[in-house]
């Protein structure tokens, strides 16, 4: 039974960890939107599946916070932002799809060698947990790298926050009041640039990265 | 009692400045400052010379400020009143010369509030008994200062001076707070008493000697850390330049003294030997640069560096004969650095006071376009001469005392067991003996082109006598070098509990020697009496005088001075100060100073002047300092792209320091 408890959690965080490579390969917005969606889905089963094995019943609502705001809210957001802007719907992307995903793998191995290292007296169910959640976050933060439009950026962004609840709830003992904190403040973040998308198509009439680094002044 | 009296006499001080920001503007502002730091100095001068005359025991008095723990304590022994003398006799000088000579300043208030709180601070350090206190009174002394140096800051070159300074004394004071951290040990006793009880590793000791050479000296001016000095000091108003000059650099010397003689414990030979060599490089380099510049103040800067070359020589070779447990001839070079050190004080400030006022009668800071002022200036004239006695170590002045004291100990080193030490220290004598010449040549060169001769420049021409406050102080100051030339045995007595303190024995008392001679170790070796010195002098130049008066022809006649052919009687045809300096030039020339002369002589039938230009760069800027400062503004020309980069390369900055980090944590764990 213990070892069919841990093999789910692993299955749901390598889960998470794959929708994340699934997100880098995207070369479309509605794709991506609806990628991320499922991704939101994959670590809300991941975190009741914590709660479950943990029996910590406050990760349950960590999990409701997921589903709702990550796996509904944000990708319909987005997407009536995408319709409303005009924006286009392929995706530019830096370097190519080939080598981010060689250097996506990279990123995964690296992150299993430094965690499983670092952390070999913890507990086997965070220990996976961790270096799977460490995968996400430099999965998102490469995605990140290597888009050239805001809304991508944004939810490279939101992947990064997906990593780091994985790893909240795979530790024990967090506070339901840092998540929840935690929660709140990707939503606001999420209106924040929202409203900054908006002025910055109206001022300069897109959303591409390359219209503001123009308008700086600068040469690539 | 004397520690409390001290305190509440810089206390005054600060009080004294936040008066000067209150009433810079009014036109009594100037003489008032002054006024009360001119008493204040004197009250500290007493307290301080009392206390040393009558070798009262050490005082303590910790204060509930500072480090919670710690306190701020304070302490006056021997060594502290000592150097308050010196300081506070500087700084009461300087007051009373600022009387007069701060009435010419254009911004008062740029000087007036500094100038107390840089009295203070010199003060603070010298009663500082834990290094916390040490090192904010020793910030205090350097950013007051700083902020001095740039009171005409709208002269491009004061401001890069004082860009220069701020960057020396921060790195000075970070290598003494590496040196006091390194002293406190792992369990952080910053206060002087348990670092002294403490007992220390042998390589922790020799990292402290160079940090506390690297600290002390930077304000010092200890060659190769000198650059900063013969711009600074020169920068400021003419009193701050003497106070920076003759008073700043002692309490350098104090703060060294303080760690290597006092809290450093038993010295090992071979720190003697870094310092001599230091010490003895710095003597010669900075009397080589005084010979060749052309700025007054900045020559006496040089002069500076020179004679704190000398004191150095002292204390190393201090250190050297206590190392080896000779201890009398340990206290003579330790009174000779002392007495060095109150000697320049001394003379240096009152040198730098005639510059002043040949500043202020006429402008001019170039020695090139000066000439004539002893018939403008004759007081000016006969007090400059004085310190130029003084500076080159002539008998009966004070100058000259030093200096043999110090060859006398150099001539003890035979007796040194170590073959390193027997070898060297010679060596080191020659070094000092080629210093005293070159300075006697170059304060010739000084006076020679300022005061005789004829004007040169217009300006020259039509100075005027100085202020009699500015006089006052000079001729008082002229005074003090004259007694303490001729009667040099109570100034070496005063030194002796500081010697006993600091090395176990003191000089042999020298009041109960008849006819107020001197006698450094044996009478049978050598002997000095300044009075029968001065007496012979007086008496054979009034003989000669008087002689000369009988039997010369009373006939007088006035003819045309010999104008060796040339009917031109232009002051430009007179010999000038670059051409007085050219033999050493050429001497020293390509190495040590870098000088290049370049002429170029026009073709026959050209009209066009012919031209020799003289070019002298400081070689220990060129070979250390500039690689370094180029490579600085280089590196930092490079990683000014980085602050205009897009999001995308920010964040991917972020991501490769984050993956090289975790990849770091891979390959190590």
């Amino acid at each position: 039974m213990e070892r069919f408890l841990l093999d789910v959690a692993h299955l749901l965080a390598g889960g998470l960890v794959l929708t994340s490579f699934m997100l880098l390969y995207q070369t479309r917005m509605s794709s991506l939107l609806a990628v991320f969606a499922l991704q939101a889905v994959v670590l809300t089963l991941s975190v009741a599946w914590q709660a479950h094995v943990q029996n910590a019943p406050h990760l349950y609502i960590t999990a409701g916070i997921a589903l709702v705001l990550k796996a509904i809210i944000i990708p319909y957001a987005l997407s009536r932002v995408v319709r409303s802007l005009g924006i286009h719907r392929s995706i530019e992307t830096v370097g190519g799809i080939g080598p981010t995903m060689l250097a996506g793998m990279g990123c995964v191995a690296l992150s299993m060698v430094v965690m499983l290292k670092a952390t070999a007296t913890a507990n086997p169910l965070a220990r996976e947990d961790l270096a799977f959640a460490l995968s996400v976050v430099l999965l998102g933060l490469l995605m990140m790298v290597t888009r050239r439009n805001a809304v991508s950026q944004i939810v490279g962004f939101m992947s990064i926050e997906n990593g780091l609840i994985l790893a909240a709830a795979g530790a024990k003992g967090m506070p339901l009041v840092v998540e929840i904190s935690v929660a709140f403040s990707v939503l606001v973040a999420f209106i924040v640039i929202g409203v900054f998308l908006f002025r910055i198509r109206e001022r300069f009439d897109s959303v591409e990265l390359q219209a503001l680094d123009d308008f700086r002044g600068e040469r690539r | 009692m004397a520690v409390s009296a001290t305190l509440a006499a810089i206390a005054v001080l600060l009080g004294t400045a936040a008066l000067a920001i209150a009433i810079h503007r009014r036109p009594f502002a100037t003489v008032l400052i002054y006024c009360i730091c001119l008493g204040v100095c004197l009250v500290l001068l007493a307290l301080a010379g009392t206390s040393l005359i009558e070798r009262g025991p050490v005082q303590h008095l910790t204060l509930p400020i500072g480090l919670p723990w710690l306190g701020a304590r304070f302490r006056i022994d021997a060594l502290s009143a000592f150097f308050q003398v010196v300081i506070n006799l500087g700084g009461a000088a300087a007051s009373l010369y600022a009387l007069g000579y701060g009435r010419h300043e254009e911004a008062p208030g740029r000087v007036l509030p500094f100038y107390p709180v840089f009295l203070a601070g010199m003060n603070l350090v010298l009663v500082a008994d834990d290094a916390f206190t040490f090192l904010v009174a020793w910030e205090f002394m350097s950013l007051s200062s700083w902020a001095l140096v740039l009171a005409h800051h709208h002269d491009r070159e004061n401001a890069e001076a004082g860009y220069i300074y701020i960057l020396m004394a921060s790195f000075g004071t970070f290598a003494l707070l590496l040196a006091f951290g390194l002293l406190a040990g792992p369990s952080g006793q910053y206060a002087f008493g348990d670092i002294r009880d403490m007992a220390h590793a042998g390589w922790l000791e020799g990292l402290v000697l160079v940090l506390a050479l690297v600290g002390a000296g930077s304000k010092a001016g200890l060659v190769p850390l000198h650059v900063w000095l013969p711009l600074a000091h020169p920068a400021a108003p003419s009193h701050v330049s003497a106070l920076m000059s003759g008073v700043m650099t002692k309490v350098a010397i104090y703060g060294f003294i303080r760690i290597v003689f006092d809290l450093l414990g038993q010295p090992r030979w071979w720190w003697s030997l870094v310092i001599l060599g230091l010490a003895s490089v710095t003597a010669v380099i900075g009397v080589l640069y005084a010979l060749m510049q052309r700025d007054l103040k900045r020559l006496l800067a040089y002069s500076t560096v020179e004679n704190i070359g000398i004191v150095f020589i002292g204390l190393g070779l201090a250190l050297a004969f206590t190392a080896n447990n000779m201890a009398a001839p340990a206290a003579l070079a330790f009174t000779a650095a002392l007495f060095h050190a109150f000697n320049h004080a001394l003379f240096k400030s009152l040198l730098f006071f005639g510059a002043g006022a040949v500043l202020t009668a006429t402008g001019a800071r170039d020695i090139e376009k000066l000439g004539g002022l002893i018939l403008r200036m004759p007081q000016t004239a006969f007090v400059f001469l004085g310190g130029v006695l003084a500076i080159s170590a002539l008998p009966p002045l004070n100058g000259f005392v030093s200096e043999w004291l110090m060859f006398q100990a150099v001539l003890l080193s035979p007796d040194l067991p170590q073959w390193g030490l027997k070898l060297a220290v010679p060596a080191v004598g020659a070094m000092l003996a080629l210093a005293a010449a070159l300075s006697a040549a170059c304060f010739v060169r000084a006076f020679g082109i300022v005061f005789l001769g004829r004007p040169r420049a217009p300006e020259a021409a039509t100075a005027i006598e100085t202020d009699s406050a500015s006089r006052a102080s000079m001729f008082t100051l002229l005074g003090l070098c004259l007694a303490a030339g001729i009667l040099p045995g109570l100034l070496i007595d005063a030194i002796a509990p500081v010697a006993a303190g600091l090395v176990g024995q003191s000089m042999p008392p020298q009041a109960s020697i008849s006819g107020w001679s001197i006698v450094p170790v044996a009478e049978s070796r050598s002997s000095y009496n300044g009075l029968l010195v001065f007496g012979f002098i007086t008496v054979s130049t009034l003989v000669t005088i008087q002689f000369i008066h009988r039997f010369a022809s009373s006939a007088l006649r006035r003819a045309p001075p010999w104008d060796c052919g040339f009917p031109s009687a232009d002051p430009a045809t007179q010999y000038t100060a670059d051409s007085f300096a050219q033999p050493v030039r050429r001497v020293f020339g390509e190495s040590v100073l870098l000088a290049r002369d370049e002429v170029d002589m026009s073709p026959p039938g050209d009209p066009r002047p012919s031209r020799l230009t003289v070019t002298v760069r400081d070689v220990i800027w060129e070979t250390a300092y500039a690689p370094i400062s180029n490579l600085i503004s280089r590196t930092a020309e490079q990683l000014n792209h980085l602050q205009f980069l897009s999001i995308r390369r920010y964040l991917s900055l972020v991501f490769g320091a984050l993956i090289v980090l975790l990849l770091g944590v891979a390959v190590w764990a």
